[in-house]
């Protein structure tokens, strides 16, 4: 493996001059996104050197409970993400809870399955591997999980009468929550499956080009970009069927009702 | 004998009533105020408090998709859940005997979106007849129907109060509620008051 080149922080500050380019216009043209725009480029700046010095601090510490405390924070961020990202979501704390679960169990199986049988650093759990690998499975299945939660709460918002029609010609909630049941799944593996079928020939990953540019052998990455996408795939799959089927079972009593009631207002 | 004793929601009741096998009891009163909401507890379709009996038999007892298909409710908008209007009947010659009865024997052939809204409430209310229903709870099965189209509406549901089903009518309509008979009752503010019918 050859070394790679390391960035100056001039070579930063040059390429951030894109960036107040943009914002430039937006002035010019009245776009109005110059203000959103740099806020959202600092936020990047200020979160990623944080991170940056965060991941510095654990990787020394090598200590599994600091790895973990990290984890439980991603998750944090991550329930959140999804439960904004829903037009309409559960009341209480299923609206956070929900997600947040779902996500949390089927990214800690693929990864703790990732690290303990096929990439094995020793120990296996070393934040150095793990983290970046959590990070990774937990942005993608965080998509998945709220895409779907989104659409089977939208679905059965808009199809209540339909699916109220088949409770009340004595229907159980199972067979009339079907047919939203399955959008729901659908719109939620849609996202992993459009980007399989595009990494590689539209667009390079992130990661793999990171290794790449780090000096790694092409092939090499190519090996590590599947793993990866074969577990972002299996992590997505997982949690989008958990949360989904969760929210549904949430969505209707044992008198085989529809719940709406325990879904919020939107907004 | 179907009986409701203390049925309450957040919204109505407490409301007690009895209805005899092949009566038909009205129910009138100004919009908003529970009249709809009363036919959906009685079918459990909200969360509710208080018990309804049919011949005895407590709907607590039995499955909700069972009480539903003895205790049917036809909402004032039907709900479809494809786009073809077959797809909402099981085949046989029951249906077509069915659909004879609300005068859309080719309905079967024919696009939910094409349907008009009368044609909707006279389809959904065949469809839920296809369960053989004890107990029909109508929620202004006739708002969207002409005259001819009310009157075999009206004889459908006749002809199920002579097999003995006993009949709650939501319906605007003084006039209906005095040709199908039985007692009436004036809802208010989530509560139930008899009218003594003195009709012009």
């Amino acid at each position: 493996m050859s070394g790679y080149i390391v960035l100056s922080p001039w070579d930063l500050a040059l390429a951030s001059l894109f960036i107040l380019i943009n914002a430039g216009l937006s002035l010019a043209l009245r776009l109005g996104l110059e203000r959103q725009l740099l806020i959202a480029a600092f936020r990047m700046i200020l979160q990623l050197l944080l991170v940056g010095l965060v991941l510095k601090v654990v990787f020394a510490a090598a200590s599994p409970w600091i790895t973990a405390l990290v984890a439980i924070v991603m998750i944090g961020f991550a329930g959140r993400e999804i439960r904004a990202r829903q037009e309409r979501r559960h009341t209480g704390l299923w609206g956070y809870g929900l997600g947040a679960a779902a996500m949390t169990f089927s990214g800690t199986l693929v990864t703790v399955f990732a690290l303990t049988t096929q990439i094995q650093p020793a120990p296996w759990w070393s934040p150095q591997y793990a983290l970046p690998l959590f990070g990774m499975i937990l942005g993608n299945t965080m998509t998945g999980v709220s895409l779907g939660l989104d659409s089977l709460h939208s679905l059965v918002d808009r199809e209540r009468r339909a699916i109220e029609a088949q409770l009340l010609l004595g229907e159980t909630s199972l067979t009339a929550l079907l047919p939203p049941l399955r959008r729901a799944l659908r719109s939620g593996f849609t996202p992993i499956i459009n980007s399989m079928a595009a990494t590689g020939a539209v667009a390079l990953p992130g990661m793999m080009t990171g290794q790449i540019l780090s000096g790694a052998d092409p092939q090499e990455a190519v090996k590590y970009q599947l793993l990866i996408m074969f577990l972002i795939g299996g992590a997505t799959g997982l949690g989008v069927l958990m949360a989904v089927l969760a929210s549904a079972w949430r969505l209707t009593d044992p008198r085989h009702r529809l719940r709406l009631d325990r879904l919020s207002d939107s907004g | 004998m179907f009986e409701i004793s203390n049925l309450k929601t957040p919204l109505i009741g407490p409301i007690s009533l009895s209805i005899a096998p092949g009566e038909c009891v009205s129910l009138r009163g100004p919009s908003g105020t529970g009249k709809s909401l009363l036919l959906r507890a009685i079918a459990d379709l909200d969360p509710n408090e208080g018990d309804v009996r049919l011949d005895q038999q407590s709907r607590n007892r039995m499955p909700a998709p069972q009480w539903r298909r003895l205790v049917a409710m036809i909402p004032a908008e039907s709900g479809w859940w494809t786009d073809n209007v077959a797809d909402h009947f099981k085949p046989g010659p029951e249906t077509a005997a069915l659909l004879e009865a609300v005068d859309l024997p080719k309905a079967l052939d024919w696009k939910v979106n094409r349907l008009s809204t009368g044609e909707k409430q006279r389809l959904a209310l065949a469809r839920a007849l296809h369960n053989k229903p004890k107990v029909l709870l109508l929620d202004e099965p006739t708002s969207a129907l002409d005259e001819q189209a009310t009157a075999r509406v009206e004889d459908i549901v006749r002809r199920q109060m002579s097999e003995g089903v006993a009949i709650l009518l939501v319906t605007h309509d003084q006039a209906q509620a005095q040709r199908l008979g039985g007692r009436h009752f004036l809802m208010e503010h989530g509560r139930l008051s008899p009218v003594a019918e003195a009709v012009a």
